[in-house]
This record gives structure tokens, C-alpha cells and sequence, in this order.
């Protein structure tokens, strides 16, 4: 046996076991996603997001919850660098706590829309019929509201709050997923191996787990990058209007909603947490772009 | 190539057609005024009881007997002229002023008068309370009230209230007097024209009506021939502008002539602006805390006082509510008949510890604090929420719209709530009525409009007293009866009394005669000129 | 609606009908289904809100008594699949209720301010257009180069800014410091109620009357929230429009022309943009629906009284038939669009079926 490095173990013509496939498959999108830079930043913007919510209690000097009523409104300065909002917190830090609930809003909303969607998505195309009839009904029901209405009247309904919030924002946004699972769905049934699955006697419930949904997953994760900053915004219009996070909790959307009426003279206190949502869903869009350029070069710019 | 050239001569021709535009400035003639206006529903007297609404019929109505802007302090005749009252105090016998004509042109009669109240308490809407509690019904009020004579209305009441009440509700704003005739020729099915006064007017006072759109205008024109003399504006117009934000940029620009809604901090930040003027005038609006007695802990009096020596009521004050609210520490507003001015309460964590450890709470617990959205009270919220930490109670703050809030309250939901009050009319009674007065404390009696009965508590001596001091005839004792209700409930009951509203108005400096009393409908706008 | 034309296709032919006819049947149930479905969910987060209607009209203050009075009044007594019927019949006739705020019928109210939005919304679009179209084939042209950075840069932050920030700053820079434009609002004060509503559209009016003054105030007012609406109307369009023009620049007819000689501004707008276009038709109508929903932020800033801003304010106003008739109204707006960009586009493109 001879020694063979990663990088040749990666690139080999024929790969030996499945986990070698699958590492060869990322690898080689890898190798795709690194050659486009506007992909990289956005990477690099939503990695940085991560570190930031990950190490906030290290790299914040507060809690950024207590006010400090005589310290109210100071401009960016050497003590703190965003400045102070209308209680005294340090903006930035403040900014940077929010970053945990940017990343809890989307990683929440992630984790109910894509396995919804999938499901109902992957079990209309496979099925047909009826079934897919009801559930693309369904669907379209959903697609029909007005996203930012239906959530608001949503949350209207359920109370504000932040799980409110996701919950409403999670229940206007997982129909395009579903369509999109649905048609690769419809593309994949008639295949050869599904036939060859389903002569093996393999349930449908694992056919849909096992082979059909899994080919769905990079149309659908690619969607929801793209989808991320849709999402961001629609949960900064909701804390904009009073609906997400309650006060004190460092929302962005309710940071610029609270600071509005400071705009004139101190123009920072809504501006920062502004210019923070713009990079994140940046950063998300440009993810987006990029992986779907490696996934699917000829459906976009 | 082509195509820059395409979007540059575009960007040009949109230039030009939007050069020039800006002209600001707002005719000499009417008065505008930026308001957030939402919470008007209708202009049906008998039915208003808002803020906005009461300011707005207050300029289009005349009343009964009025407080004019000449002299805030005093009640005078409006429609009536004099009165007498008999001497078993029950009825009182109005001379209606002579020579006064409605909008319409109709005489104002003793006839309009008994039928305007009566009108109120037949249709029995949220603000009927005001003369129902007299004792009138809608089987009665035709025999209790009446025109005796084609310039006389008399009043007779079954309870035993003061006069001296009964003549401030006959100031307030179901005792406007309304166009009978008018009204009549449009009514609906013996609606008492119900449906077409929720968007009319029918009035006799310095302005009359001309349109309402609901969250965008409302324009009021002037009654040249107004018994004070023309108005010194021919028009004004109440502009719907929900953002304070919005009316600072207006009001600086100049395309209004007065801002009402600016936060502290804005006023401080429009100081420099050499066109614009900042007026105070304080108001009878009242912020207070208040703890559901229903509440295993909040139910004990040592905790709610523990809690009136934990707020730092002068840091709010002096920072980010600094010229709008001061601290006020009873439920009647300072500057009208009758307030209780000692502020006995500032911050004192050490004391309040030692009450919540009498109380069995050294350790502390936890609460929900329940509020509305609107600045300042999500601030004032978190404010209090840290002063509360002091004493080892750990607040969390829930902010919701007043629609949401208020049924929440009713039923008793809330931990504390953080809310404000103001008077219904001009009388201690309407207050006292509301924090003092609770004579039956079962969930069943849904006495939601009083606040004493939303926080579950009721005292005897607070209802005994309470109801004396209504009904007291003698004058200096019903003030002194009023002073000591107020300092009882200072040290015991459910509420934490904080603030007392200063309302900040922004003029443009040429505006002048905008006059704005203690109550939220003594608003007059016929004494403003443009200089 | 491929699903629905399948499933109705397979009952068509075992109950032997034209396909046609089977097709068009299949998409008005399909239709109805989602209308249905729209009023009901919307009824249902309605009547579940936990803000009181009733407080919404007698106020804090009242009585119990005046609270049961208005109770009963608005038949909330009732179970609620019966007032669900009752609506539901109501809405067929054309009646949306009336609305708490105004003291109006809801159907009145939403027909004084569809057309705010209906202008702005089509201003934007317009804007969307003749901006991104440009700006797109700009792009593509120049591959690689300069302008075509620049182009993605501008539609990356035009889709990733949040409006009402981007909003408010522009209300701040180009009406309180530059004083470009007008203020919030639609328009002064004291030009209110001059012009007849023959159609809603201000500036329509204001034209057919003659009110040059009031015309150029309206516009005045309209650029600025127009604009901001319409960058995310422009980022997405001029984005489409690069890819579909990349699309069709590396196709064997384009080398071909180009080697004939053909002039090359006739290359890129004769031959290659006639071919986007029909493609760039169904994202205008997709851009233009989702702008109708967009337009609530917007109309919040910039005190725009259109039907964003109506169903946020009912909304916080517990105004429940005022959010029910606006949503609707939107939504059936929204499916219309929505499925007329969706028949364009089969209509047009044979490949998709």
C-alpha cells in the first residue's frame, strides 16, 4: 500500500467507500466556492458573526442591560467606540450581544422551515395525486399572504416576544422550500435507483428519508442562505415595530425603532445597529450567491 | 456607453422636476398642528372620552358651565348664564345666556340643553358615567332634567353629591350642548342621530367641523360669529404625524406651526433653533405603578412600600424625562383644587430591604412588569426594572399596546402594571373615584373602570372617606377631606404614584394664544394669532 | 397549479371531459380553495388576538355594562365557525365591515388608500425599471469590469439594507439637510381636499385637473419613499436582468451576428434584450407584488397613508374588520399578480411545464 497525502486521497479518480465520495464532493466545491472572492467575504462575514456571538461575554465590557441614566446619548468616543444609547448602554456592546439573537432568529427559523418544508415538499412530489394536490394547496395558501403582514398579524395574535416572532416568521417562509423540494422531488421519482430501492422492498417512508430527501438538501440549503437575509430583515421590521424582542433585550430591529427619534443629534444611536443588520444580510446574500454558483452555475449571476 | 448617458440625462429630468418643490411655510391664517391623532374614533360628545377627541370638542362645543382661557382656575357660566342651587342642595336651575346661535344658524335653547344631556344618558356610552352617577337613568333623566321654560334648564339629582361636583361635571365634555334640531333631522331608526354625529358637528362653540379622516386629518373652521368674538385663526388643522421624529423635521422646516408629541430629548435638541419656541404646561396626567393585590406577595402592604422606596424617582426625572414629567407623589394632579403637593418618598434601598425582610422576602422574588410601548414608559420600565434589582427583585417587562393592555388589566391579569390616568372631569371625585373608591372587591362585581378594584384592594376607611368628601357640602371641609384621602393613600394601597405630566409644546416663534390648561380637554385654540 | 392540473387532469380524463375545460375548472377551484383559505386563517388570528375589540370602541374606562352592550352588539357572543359564515356572506356582497378607527365602511377606507400604495408601488416599479434594466445590461456588457462591480455592489446593498433604516436616513439627509424633496406625507395640509379622487393617484388627478402647484407637491412628496421602495424594486431587477443578459451573450447567435458585422449596441439591445425581456416581465410582476407588501415599512416612515399603513395601524388598533378587509384585499392582490406572472411565463416560455 502505498502513502498517499489528503490532497491526493481527495482528488483520486475513484473513490473507495462512500465517506471517501462524500469528502471528495465537498472538496471539490471547496475548490469552486474558493475561486469566487465576493463568496469568500460573505463567508468570512457570517464566520465573524459566529466567532463575535460565540466569544460576546469575553469581548464585551457590560452587560449591556443596566442603564446608566447620567451616561445617556454620548457620542462615539475613545471609552465607547459606538457611542451610548437613550439609557446609557454602550452601543457596541450592545450590538454585539444582538448578534446572539440574530444568530438564535435564524438558526431557529432554520431548524423549523427546512425540515417542514422538506417534508412537505419531498412527500407532494413523491406521492402525487391528492396528496400533492392538499399539500400544494397548502402551500400556496401560505405563499399567498403577504409575508411581512402575516407576521405581524400573527404576532399580533400570539403576543411579542421573540419565540412569537420566529415562530411567525418560520410559518410565512418555509412554502418556497417546500416548492422547491417538491420539484426536485417530481424529477427524482421515476429514476433507476428509486425503482431499484423500491424492488428492494424499502418503505416509502424510507425511500423519502434516505434517497429523495437527501438529494433535495443542497436546492434547499442554498434557497435558505439566500432566503437568511429576508429573514434578518423581516425580524428587524418586526422588533422595528414593537413586535419581536422586548425591552431591554438588544434586538437590532429594536434598537433603530427605540433610537429613531435621536437621528438629528445623535444620529449613532439608530445608525449602528442599521449598519449592523445591512453587513450580516450582505454577508448572508453574498454566502447565498456563491454557493449557489457552485451548486448551480447556470441559474444565476 | 449609451446607457450612462440614458441614466444621467433621466437623473437630470428628475431633477428638474422636483426642483423647487420644497417651499415650506404655512399660511397666516390657519394654525396647523402636528398630533398623533390615532386614538380619535368619534365626534359624538356622548361618546368621547379620549384625549385627542376631548381637546377637539372642547373647540367645537360649548358647555354647560366652562373653565375659559383667560382664567384656568375658575368655573364660569358657558351656555348658561348663572345658576341657583336649591337648598337642599338637589337641584340646581341653569339661565340659559341669551342670543347664543348654533353653527347651524338655530337658536340655542333651554330645549337643546336638557337634550343634549339627556341624549347622553340614553345612550349610555363609556363616558355617561360622569352625570349617571347622579342618578340618572334613561327612564328618569326626562323628568329629572328638563327645560322649564324657553330660557331655564333645571337639574334635579338622587344621590347625595355635592353641588360643587355636580357643577364641575356640567364642565366637562358630555355636557356639551348640541344642536337638537340639527341632529334630529339625521337621525337613523331612533338612534338620537348617533350614526351621523360620530362624523359631524353640531355645536356652538368657536369652531365648527369640516372633515375628519381617521390616522390623517382633521380640520376645524372658525365660528366668526362666536359669542368671545371671531377666532384669531380661520382655520385649523390637526395633522396626523405618529412620529415625534417626523414632527421635529416638520416643525423645523416650518411646514407646521406647533410639534405636541416631541420626546425630552428632542426638545432639548430643537433649543437651538432660533424660529422655534418650547412651552411648558404642566398636565393632569398621572404615571404610577400599581401591584395586584390578587398577588400572593404584591398583596402585602409592606412590599408595595418596600417598592415606594425603591424607585429613584428624581434620576428619571432629571435625565431622560427631564421638562415632561415631575415627580408626583398623589392621585390629583398638582395645580387643580384640591391636590396633595408633599412628595414624601425618594430612593432608600436599605429601607426597603428591611421591609421586604419584614415581610418575609429578604431573598427577593420575581415579577412581571406589564406596560405600554410607547416612550416613555418602556424606558421608565427599565429603569424601574434596575431600581427593583437594589432590593433583590428581579422584574421582567412586558410592553404592549394600550388595546392589549387594558383588557389584561380589567381582569386582573398583571403583576404590576406601569400605566397613566387622568381626570375625567375637573373634581377630585374623578380620581378619588377611580384609585380610592372600591365598595365591592369580588372578582364577580367587574367594576373594571375603577383602578382600586383592578388591583384587588379595597379599604373601609379609604370608601368611607371617599364618599364623604363627595358628597360634603361645605367647601373648605371637602378640600380637607380630599388632602388627608390623598396622603392615606400614599402609605397604603396598591399604588406607587411617580409622575405628573408637563406637556413640552414646540411653537414656531410667530405663534402666539395657544392656551392649554390642567385637564386634557381644557385646550382652547380660538385665542392663537400668527404674529 | 401544475399539481392541481395534474391531479384534475387524471379525473378529467377518467371522466372523459375536454382537457380545457378540466385545466380551467381546476385553476378557479384552485382559486376559491385559496381564497377560502386566505379569509379563514385570517379570520382566525383575528378573533384569537388576545387585544380586546370591544375596549377598542367603549375605551378603558367603561362600565361592564357598556362592555356587554358593545359585546353583544358585535355578536361576539357567538361560536366562532358562525361568525366566520356570517363574514364570509357579508364579504361576498361586497361588504367588508365597518371599521372601528374611521367610523366607516372598511370597503370605503380601503378604497381611499389602495391607491397611495398602488402609486407608490408603481412609481417604484417604474423606477425599478428604467434604473435596473439599464444598469443590468450595463453589467453584463462589461463583464468583469468596473462597472459591473459596481452594478452588483449597488444591488447587493439595495436587497440587504433594511427600508425603514435606509428610510429614515434618507428622509434626514435629503429633506432636513439638502431639502430636496418634501417632507412625510403625501402632501401639504392645505392642499388636502382640492382635487377631485377621480382615481385615488394623486398625481393623476392633479393632472387631469390642471393643479400644476398641487402636481409638483406631489411629487415632491412621492420621490423620496418612492425611491427607497424602489431600490430593492431596482437591486432585484437589475440583478435579473445581468444574469439573463449573461445567459444570452454566450449563445451561438450573438458570435454569430457579431462575425456579420452587426453593430454591437444592436447586438445587445436588438437581439439579445428582446429575448430577456419576456423573461424580465414575469420578475417585474413578481417585484411589483412583493413591493405592495413591502410597502408597510415605508409608509410607516414616511407617514404615507396607504394600505400598509392602514392594516399596521387597525392592527395595533385591534381594528379587527379593517385588518381582515386590508389583508385580503392585499392578498388576493398578491395571488392575482402572482398567477398572472406565472401564466405570462408559461404563456411565453414553452420549456417550462
Amino acid at each position: 500500500m502505498s502513502v498517499v497525502s489528503l490532497r491526493g486521497w481527495l482528488l483520486a479518480e475513484v473513490p473507495e467507500s462512500k465517506a471517501q465520495a462524500r469528502c471528495q464532493r465537498l472538496f471539490i466545491g471547496w475548490l469552486a466556492f474558493k475561486g469566487n472572492p465576493v463568496a469568500v467575504i460573505g463567508l468570512l462575514i457570517i464566520a465573524s458573526l459566529v466567532m463575535i456571538a460565540v466569544l460576546a461575554p469575553w469581548i464585551t465590557t457590560s452587560d449591556a442591560l443596566e442603564p446608566d441614566l447620567m451616561g445617556r446619548l454620548q457620542p462615539p468616543g475613545s471609552e465607547h467606540w459606538l457611542g451610548t444609547d437613550e439609557l446609557g448602554r454602550d452601543i457596541l456592546d450592545r450590538i454585539i450581544w444582538g448578534s446572539r439573537i440574530t444568530l438564535y432568529i435564524v438558526g431557529l427559523v432554520s431548524i423549523i422551515v427546512v425540515p417542514i418544508g422538506l417534508l412537505i415538499g419531498v412527500v407532494a412530489g413523491y406521492m402525487g395525486g391528492w396528496v400533492d394536490t392538499v399539500l400544494m394547496r397548502l402551500t400556496d395558501i401560505f405563499l399567498a399572504f403577504p409575508r411581512l403582514i402575516l407576521a405581524m398579524a400573527l404576532v399580533a395574535a400570539l403576543g411579542p416576544g421573540l419565540e412569537n416572532a420566529v415562530l411567525a416568521i418560520a410559518l410565512t417562509t418555509w412554502s418556497p422550500f417546500a416548492r422547491i423540494a417538491r420539484a426536485e422531488a417530481l424529477t427524482i421519482r421515476n429514476s433507476d435507483f428509486i425503482l431499484a430501492a423500491r424492488m428492494q422492498g424499502v418503505s416509502t417512508a424510507g425511500i423519502l428519508a434516505r434517497h429523495v430527501a437527501p438529494l433535495c438538501m443542497s436546492s434547499v440549503i442554498v434557497r435558505l442562505t439566500l432566503d437568511m437575509a429576508g429573514i434578518i430583515l423581516t425580524a428587524a421590521g418586526l422588533g422595528f415595530l414593537g413586535l419581536g424582542a422586548q425591552p431591554p433585550t438588544p434586538e437590532w430591529g429594536a434598537m433603530i425603532s427605540l433610537g429613531r427619534q435621536y437621528l438629528i443629534d445623535q444620529w449613532w444611536v439608530p445608525t449602528m445597529p442599521g449598519i449592523a443588520i445591512l453587513v450580516v444580510s450582505l454577508g448572508f446574500n453574498l454566502l447565498g450567491d456563491g454557493l449557489r454558483d457552485v451548486f448551480d452555475p447556470k441559474s444565476g449571476g | 456607453m449609451k446607457t450612462i448617458k440614458k441614466i444621467l440625462l433621466s437623473l437630470a429630468a428628475v431633477a428638474l422636476l422636483v426642483s423647487g418643490a420644497s417651499q415650506a411655510a404655512t399660511p397666516k391664517n390657519t394654525f396647523v398642528l402636528a398630533k398623533d391623532i390615532a386614538d380619535i374614533i368619534t365626534m359624538d360628545p356622548a361618546e368621547v372620552f379620549e384625549l385627542t377627541t376631548g381637546e377637539i370638542i372642547a373647540n367645537i362645543y360649548d358647555r354647560i358651565m366652562m373653565f375659559e382661557p383667560e382664567d384656568l382656575q375658575n368655573l364660569v357660566g358657558g351656555v348658561a348664564e348663572s345658576y341657583e342651587v336649591s337648598k337642599d342642595g338637589k337641584t340646581i336651575t341653569f339661565k340659559i345666556r341669551p342670543g347664543m346661535k348654533f353653527h347651524s344658524g338655530n337658536p340655542v335653547r333651554a330645549e337643546d340643553v336638557a337634550w343634549s344631556l339627556q341624549r347622553v344618558v340614553k345612550l349610555n356610552k363609556t363616558p355617561a358615567f360622569i352625570i349617571t352617577q347622579f342618578g340618572w337613568t334613561a327612564e328618569n333623566v326626562d323628568s329629572l332634567v328638563k327645560a322649564v321654560d324657553s330660557s331655564h334648564m333645571q337639574i334635579t339629582i338622587t344621590e347625595d353629591f355635592s353641588p360643587g361636583l355636580v357643577l364641575n361635571a356640567m364642565s366637562a365634555g358630555v355636557a356639551s350642548v348640541v344642536d337638537m334640531k340639527l341632529v334630529m333631522s339625521h337621525e337613523k331608526d331612533g338612534d338620537l342621530g348617533y350614526d351621523w354625529l360620530k362624523s359631524n358637528s353640531a355645536g356652538s362653540g368657536a369652531f365648527s367641523l369640516k372633515t375628519w379622516k381617521a390616522n390623517e386629518i382633521v380640520t376645524l373652521d372658525a365660528n366668526k360669529s362666536y359669542r368671545h368674538g371671531a377666532p384669531g385663526m380661520a382655520r385649523v388643522i390637526l395633522r396626523h404625524v405618529a412620529e415625534p421624529s417626523s414632527q421635529r423635521l416638520l416643525l423645523e422646516k416650518g411646514d407646521i406651526d406647533m410639534a405636541r408629541n416631541l420626546t425630552p430629548d428632542q426638545v432639548k435638541g430643537i433649543m437651538g433653533n432660533s424660529d422655534v419656541a418650547i412651552d411648558g404646561h404642566p398636565k393632569g396626567t398621572i404615571v404610577y405603578m400599581a401591584a395586584n393585590g390578587g398577588h400572593p406577595i404584591l398583596g402585602k402592604q409592606e412590599v408595595v412600600q418596600a417598592m415606594r422606596h425603591l424607585v429613584d424617582y428624581d434620576s428619571m426625572a432629571n435625565s431622560f424625562l427631564a421638562g415632561q414629567f415631575v415627580v408626583h407623589q398623589s392621585f390629583w394632579p398638582a395645580g387643580l383644587w384640591g391636590s396633595l403637593e408633599t412628595i414624601p418618598y425618594k430612593q432608600d434601598v436599605a429601607k426597603a430591604k428591611s421591609l421586604l425582610a419584614a415581610a418575609g422576602h429578604a431573598d427577593g422574588f420575581e415579577l412581571t412588569i406589564h406596560t405600554l410601548t410607547n416612550s416613555p414608559f418602556p424606558e421608565i420600565a427599565q429603569a424601574v426594572q434596575a431600581n427593583l434589582a437594589k432590593g433583590g427583585i428581579k422584574a421582567n417587562i412586558v410592553t404592549l399596546e394600550g388595546k392589549t393592555l387594558w383588557p389584561k388589566y380589567r381582569a386582573r391579569e398583571h403583576d404590576i402594571i406601569l400605566a397613566r390616568w387622568s381626570p375625567d372631569y375637573v373634581d377630585p371625585h374623578s380620581n378619588a373615584d377611580a384609585f380610592a373608591h372600591n365598595p365591592d372587591n369580588r372578582l364577580e362585581a367587574k367594576l373594571t373602570g375603577v383602578l382600586a378594584w383592578r388591583n384587588a384592594w379595597a379599604d373601609d376607611a379609604s370608601n368611607k372617606l371617599a364618599v364623604m368628601a363627595r358628597n360634603e357640602l361645605d367647601l373648605d371641609k371637602r378640600k380637607q377631606q380630599y388632602l388627608e384621602l390623598q396622603g392615606m393613600l400614599q402609605k397604603t394601597g396598591p399604588f406607587v404614584i411617580m409622575f405628573q405630566q408637563n406637556e413640552q409644546v414646540a411653537r414656531r416663534k410667530n405663534l402666539i394664544g395657544f392656551v392649554s390648561g390642567s385637564n386634557f380637554d381644557l385646550v382652547f385654540y380660538r385665542n392663537v394669532t400668527k404674529r | 397549479m401544475a399539481a392541481a392540473d395534474s391531479g384534475l387532469a387524471a379525473a378529467g380524463s377518467t371522466l372523459a371531459l375536454p382537457p380545457k375545460l378540466v385545466r380551467i375548472s381546476g385553476f378557479i377551484a384552485s382559486l376559491i380553495l385559496t381564497f377560502i383559505g386566505l379569509t379563514a386563517i385570517t379570520f382566525t388570528i383575528g378573533r384569537v388576538m388576545p387585544a380586546d375589540p370591544v375596549l377598542a370602541i367603549v375605551g378603558d374606562r367603561a362600565s361592564q355594562e357598556v362592555y356587554d352592550q358593545v359585546f353583544l352588539q358585535l355578536g361576539l357572543d357567538q361560536p366562532i365557525y358562525v361568525q366566520y359564515f356570517k363574514y364570509l356572506g357579508q364579504l361576498l356582497q361586497g361588504d367588508l365591515g365597518t371599521s372601528i378607527m374611521t367610523a366607516q365602511p372598511v370597503a370605503d377606507d380601503i378604497l381611499r388608500f389602495f391607491p397611495a400604495t398602488l402609486e407608490l408601488a408603481t412609481v417604484a416599479t417604474l423606477l425599478g425599471i428604467f434604473v435596473g434594466i439599464p444598469m443590468g445590461v450595463l453589467a453584463a456588457v462589461n463583464q468583469g469590469r468596473w462597472p459591473d462591480h459596481v452594478v452588483r455592489i449597488i444591488s447587493l446593498i439595495g436587497y440587504s439594507a433594511p427600508i425603514f433604516w435606509l428610510g429614515m436616513i434618507a428622509i434626514l439627509i435629503f429633506y432636513f439637510k439638502l431639502d430636496w424633496v418634501a417632507g412625510p406625507g403625501r402632501l401639504d395640509v392645505f392642499y388636502d381636499s382640492i382635487v377631485d379622487p377621480v382615481s385615488g393617484i394623486l398625481i393623476l388627478d392633479a393632472a387631469l385637473a390642471g393643479e400644476w402647484e398641487i402636481f409638483h407637491n406631489a411629487i415632491a412628496h412621492l420621490i423620496l419613499p418612492a425611491s427607497i421602495l424602489g431600490t430593492f424594486a431596482l437591486a432585484y431587477i437589475a440583478r435579473m436582468t445581468r444574469s439573463f443578459m449573461l445567459d444570452q451573450l454566450s449563445q451561438e447567435y450573438i458570435l454569430t451576428a457579431r462575425v456579420k458585422g452587426i453593430p454591437e449596441w444592436q447586438v445587445i439591445w436588438r437581439h439579445a434584450f428582446r429575448n430577456v425581456l419576456v423573461q424580465l416581465i414575469t420578475i417585474i410582476g413578481l417585484t411589483y407584488a412583493s413591493l405592495l407588501e413591502g410597502s408597510v415599512l415605508t409608509e410607516t416612515i414616511f407617514s404615507w397613508p396607504g394600505i400598509g399603513l392602514y392594516i399596521t395601524n387597525s392592527l395595533f388598533n385591534n381594528d379587527m374588520n379593517a385588518v381582515l378587509g386590508g389583508t385580503i384585499v392585499v392578498g388576493v392582490c398578491f395571488v392575482g399578480i402572482n398567477l398572472l406572472s406565472d401564466l405570462l411565463y408559461k404563456l411565453v416560455d414553452p420549456r417550462v411545464r
